[in-house]
């Protein structure tokens, strides 16, 4: 018992991993590999047998998000062991059938990679004991068969294909997890042992017809039933392995199997018996229909098995439990007749390079051995007797006859309906054997002189002795197996059934005759007037794929146009109705509740303090008016405005703030000095537009919107200031901080302690952006006009050449002085920082204050002494210290794991130093080091970046004049 | 003092609002720079406004009201700091907008006249 459902699922998805990391021509080994993952499954699985057997379960249950009813719950009865088996027997067969059919230059890790991937995938949907668990591997394996089907990429067929069944197959998987999500509201539980036990209360619901609906459209899809059958024919662009494995064996089987396995939870309702007969009805006959007049030998099979599936859902849909028995057992017949074909038509092709209807004909001679195995499964695929696809279709006529007995309706309907599609089985069975094997040999016109592969046709013709040895011999090789997974659906008790190849002469023995006379009679009809290569009569003209893309471009444009007339393409009018709406939400509550004061005692005015914010508003108001055109000044002034700021923080007992603030000040200063290089010129003069009416009308308004929203600041602010504050949360941290975390800043306390979290996040963030501003950067190619010598120097150099040498520019090395202070000061600044980062945990300081003195430290040494000179004297690698400080916070964090406490929790302890004092030592220390590092890296990385353009443009524009000449010189130079 | 710090408040936010209604790419990111520091304020303000009260204790006992609160001041510092790194990212993108587009307006063209 031990791991092994577990290992079921997981080893296909180890495999896919290994697969991954072979060499691209690496044929053999990836095929040994998959063929032992798939094999040591199967064994698993066979090994779980006896434990599955008379209603047995295995269950293995993982929490994954007990809070949410959502647990990884592995759970085997006997219908998903028979699944399982089917799952991965035939996984094997592919995997070996594949070894031949890939060519040597086709990247076979990628392929094996995606087909382990998505054995896993199926088994976990199979083995899945929780609804939300199966849609996941659901969708998995829609991923999966996306890439299996664009495996030839290059291929344009490949690519519509793969996107088109990912569409509908993952649209289907959305509805199917609305679906589930509904059945769990109403079950209380996602569990499949509790939803299949509630049949009754989910049946009586009132959600139960949307619940129904959902689901049916999640199964509908992926197991492509009219009208969602377009996709299948489609992704017959995969490799043949490929359709044999995922489009008729196992994915394409997953909507039935869900049909089945909900089918004591849902079944047994009208609602159930229409939507699903007709459903199924419609896909078995247009399928059916359909696949008589296909070109492609791959087109025949898939339209066969979108047929064949509208007959297994017809059979569910039908509401009795001999029939679910009959749609079990037919699909697994389905799967190995229809699997064979697929790898038959991929031998033809292998070995002719077509698998065109038209081109093929007489290959019997030179391939005996493959006629010989696609007579039998095609003969199967048409109901032969002594075949298995034969049980299954008596068993789908009596059911047709049974099940309409009440309805009167539809007693002709059913059984004539079945006839009918029977009819057409036969004929297509007959014609794909007929066209390809039989008539005048075509051998020369072909590329290559088929013959019989060797080993490529083994997987095949296990599968066809598996037909012939069901179809015998039913009662005793598939009878036991059959019996465990009904008895898994439909509990101990089971309906009267026999698996017998005669049951006397019977309706349904009449029906199979009738079908096979009137297909064989139909064909010659065909046959005779040259009807079997033109397009499918009457249906051709409904061309699903077409509508799907033409919906799909409908939508596409349909979300531009609506883009276009709902979604304002200027900037100043999305912003003016997001100013917009955030003023209305704002003065709304005033509106409707009124404005009052609070009573709480205010501090009394202080002169000094009307002054600081008269310069601040004077600053505020001003660097708005100067933005336009004088940007320096209102650089300055914004500077302004930022230090009252920052006093006032200073002023109410906020140092930490006022500290950061001022720090943060100096850099966003040099940021902005640095970025003003690169704007382009803008003079007053230069404006036309402004003194318009219009213009006009637009300031105004933006006034009054800006006025509105300053008012509604100020009222707000002065409405909570006026009222007594008392936050329990504060007086937490206050009480907690020093006994708790051993800080008496208790600001810096939080940040670093309470909520590490948040600010690991947070520096995070801050060293995204650092790398992404030095990203851009580094693609960034300024502007051309701004790449020339700074306008100011060259007036200096124009002014020089005007006055003669009597005009003097500043002196060299003006800066001698100046530089000699900031190299003085480097270390002192340096030591500063230091001293704010080890105490922050008691006094202002901290981290982040630190990490800003240090990185305003470094850039002053660069503003004065010029990159050149700073960088080939000192190297400071910030994406190291970025590095470095996410990883000393991180492991800080981590720590606490050693002593068994979740992440971020501080470990502290006391040494006593002899002689010294007493030293308190904290993870907490460490993770202040972290940000420390961590802001002087980004802080440096941004501005020392924006600082190099200075150096990469001149030279650029050296290099480009230099071309320009060199390029004239050629020229010139042989005429 | 609180109808100051909320005069202040406001005439930050409405200098800020005007910015962030121009054209010019550089006037936009002078707003946000003003809108942040009305912002910080604002949520500094939430904590009440309180004077030589630091939130930082001189012994494990401590009664109400004898501190500022420090909620508000440890949002506002994380605050300042990714101010800072969000608008040297907006000032790293204008330039980039200038050099493709060849203009400094916000829609990337200059209107149409």
């Amino acid at each position: 018992m031990l791991m092994r459902l577990e290992l079921i699922v997981l080893l296909p998805f180890l495999g896919s991993l290994c697969a991954a990391f072979f060499p691209s021509n690496a044929r053999n080994a990836e095929a040994w590999l998959s063929g032992i993952v798939t094999v040591l499954c199967a064994g698993l699985v066979a090994s779980l047998y006896p434990d599955v057997v008379a209603g047995g379960v295995v269950r293995v249950h993982l929490e994954w998000l007990p809070q949410l009813g959502v647990d990884f719950y592995l759970r085997m009865d006997g219908y998903a062991w028979l699944f399982a088996m089917l799952v991965t027997f035939m996984g094997a067969l592919v995997v070996l059938y594949a070894r031949y059919y890939m060519a040597p230059t086709d990247p076979v890790p990628r392929f094996f990679s995606f087909l382990m991937a998505f054995m896993g995938a199926m088994l976990g949907t199979v083995l899945s004991g929780n609804l939300i668990q199966l849609v996941v591997f659901w969708e998995l394996t829609s991923l999966t068969s996306f890439m299996l089907i664009a495996y030839w990429y290059h291929r344009r067929d490949a690519r519509r294909g793969a996107r088109m069944a990912s569409i509908v197959t993952v649209g289907g998987g959305l509805a199917l997890l609305a679906g589930v999500l509904m059945i769990g509201e109403i079950v209380g539980s996602y569990d499949l042992d509790d939803v299949l036990e509630a049949g009754d209360a989910i049946r009586a619901h009132a959600w139960y017809v949307p619940v129904l609906v959902l689901v049916l459209l999640g199964a509908f899809t992926k197991s492509a039933q009219f009208p969602f059958h377009f996709w299948l024919p489609q992704a017959m662009a995969a490799p043949t392995p490929v359709s044999a494995y995922l489009h008729s064996a196992t994915m394409v089987k997953a909507g039935v199997f869900l049909l089945a396995r909900l089918w004591p939870a849902l079944a047994g309702t009208d609602e159930w018996f229409w939507l699903v007969c007709s459903a199924g009805a419609a896909s078995l006959l247009i399928g059916s229909f359909s696949a008589t007049f296909q070109r492609d030998m791959k087109g025949v099979l898939a339209y066969s098995t979108m047929a064949h599936l509208g007959l297994i859902t017809l059979l569910l849909g039908m509401n009795t439990e001999l029939a679910l028995i009959a749609a079990v057992f037919h699909m697994m017949n389905h799967a190995t007749f229809k699997a064979s074909l697929f790898m038959a038509t991929g031998v033809v092709d292998h070995e002719t390079g077509t698998r065109d209807l038209k081109r093929l004909s007489g290959l019997r001679h030179a391939m005996p051995l493959t006629t010989m195995v696609a007579i039998v499964a095609a003969g199967a695929m048409a109901g032969v007797p002594l075949l298995n696809g034969f049980l299954s279709k008596e068993m789908f006529f009596e059911e047709s006859i049974v099940a309409a007995s009440d309805a009167s309706g539809l007693r002709i309907v059913l059984p004539t309906v079945a006839t009918i599609a029977g009819i057409f089985s036969v004929a297509y069975s007959l014609r794909f054997i007929h066209e390809v094997f039989f008539g005048p040999p075509t051998i020369d016109d072909l590329h290559r002189r088929p013959h019989d592969p060797g080993r490529m046709l083994l997987p095949s013709a296990l599968l066809v002795g598996a037909c012939l040895l069901v179809g015998v011999l039913p009662a005793r090789t598939v009878g036991p197996l059959l019996e465990t997974a009904a008895v898994s659906i439909l509990g101990p008790v089971l309906p009267e059934y026999q698996l017998a190849v005669w049951h006397g002469f019977t309706i349904p023995l009449l029906m199979s005759f009738v079908a096979l006379a009137g297909g064989i009679a139909l064909y010659l009809i065909l046959y005779w007037r040259k009807r079997t290569l033109v397009p499918t009569p009457l249906l051709s003209r409904f061309n699903s794929r077409r509508i799907f893309d033409m919906v799909n471009v409908a939508v596409t444009r349909g979300a531009g146009r609506l883009a276009r007339h709902i979604y304002p393409r200027r900037l100043q009018t999305q912003l003016l109705v997001i100013v917009g709406f955030a003023i209305a939400a704002g003065y709304l509550p005033i509106l409707a509740a009124g404005y009052t004061l609070g009573t709480a005692p205010l501090m009394t005015l202080d002169p000094l303090f009307l002054l600081l914010w008269g310069a601040g508003a004077a600053c505020a108001i001003g660097t708005a008016y100067q933005a336009k055109f004088h940007r320096l000044a209102a650089l300055i002034m914004l500077g302004g405005a930022g230090l009252v700021t920052c006093l006032t923080f200073a002023w109410f007992s906020a140092p930490d703030l006022a500290l950061t603030q001022l720090a943060v000040e100096v850099v966003t200063t040099v940021l902005f000095l640095l970025g003003l290089r690169w704007m382009p010129r803008r003079l007053e003069l230069d404006a036309p537009r402004r003194r318009t009416l219009e213009a006009r009308a637009r300031r105004t308004r933006d006034v009054l919107f800006a006025a509105a929203a300053g008012i509604g600041v100020t009222l707000l602010t002065l409405a909570v200031l006026t009222r007594p504050g008392a936050s329990t949360l504060s007086q937490f941290f206050l009480a907690n901080a020093l006994e708790e975390a051993g800080g008496r800043n208790v600001v810096n306390v939080i940040l670093v302690d309470f909520r590490g979290f948040d600010t690991l996040g947070e520096i995070t963030v801050v060293g995204i952006v650092a790398i992404t501003v030095y990203a851009l950067l580094r693609r960034f190619r300024p502007a051309p006009e701004s790449m020339d010598v700074p306008r100011a120097q060259r007036e200096d150099a124009a002014r020089a050449a005007l006055v003669g040498p009597s005009f003097e520019p500043l002196p060299r090395g003006y800066m001698r002085v100046p530089a000699v202070f900031v190299r003085l000061l480097f270390p002192m600044a340096g030591l500063v920082s230091l001293y704010f980062l080890l105490r922050g945990h008691n006094a202002p300081g901290g981290g982040f204050v630190g990490g800003l003195v240090m990185a305003t430290a470094i850039i002053v040494q660069y503003m004065v002494n010029g990159t050149i000179w700073i960088e080939s004297r000192l190297r400071i690698h910030p994406l190291v210290l970025i590095t470095l400080g996410l990883l000393a916070a991180g492991l800080a964090g981590a720590a606490a794991w050693l002593t068994a406490q979740p992440f971020l929790t501080a470990l502290a302890a006391d040494w006593h130093v002899p002689l010294l004092a007493d030293l308190h030592v904290s993870s907490v220390l460490v993770f202040d080091l972290g940000v420390y590092l961590l802001v002087i890296g980004a802080t440096v990385l941004m501005l020392v970046a924006l600082a190099h353009q200075t150096l990469r443009s001149p030279r650029r524009t050296l290099v480009r004049g230099d071309v320009e000449q060199a390029r004239l010189q050629s020229e010139g130079a042989p005429g | 003092m609180e109808l100051v710090y909320s005069i202040a408040i406001g005439v930050l936010t409405a200098s800020g609002v005007w910015l962030l209604l121009r054209p010019r790419t550089f006037q936009v990111l002078m707003g946000l720079a003003l809108l942040s520091y009305a912002t910080n304020l604002f949520i500094f303000g939430m904590g009440r406004l309180s004077k030589d009260m630091p939130p930082i204790l001189q012994q494990a006992a401590t009664a109400a009201g004898v501190h500022a609160d420090p909620v508000p001041q440890a949002l506002v510092l994380t605050a300042i700091v990714i101010g800072f790194a969000t608008t040297a990212l907006f000032l790293v993108v204008i330039l980039a907008l200038r050099a493709l587009t060849g203009t400094d307006h916000v829609d990337g063209r200059e209107p149409d006249t």
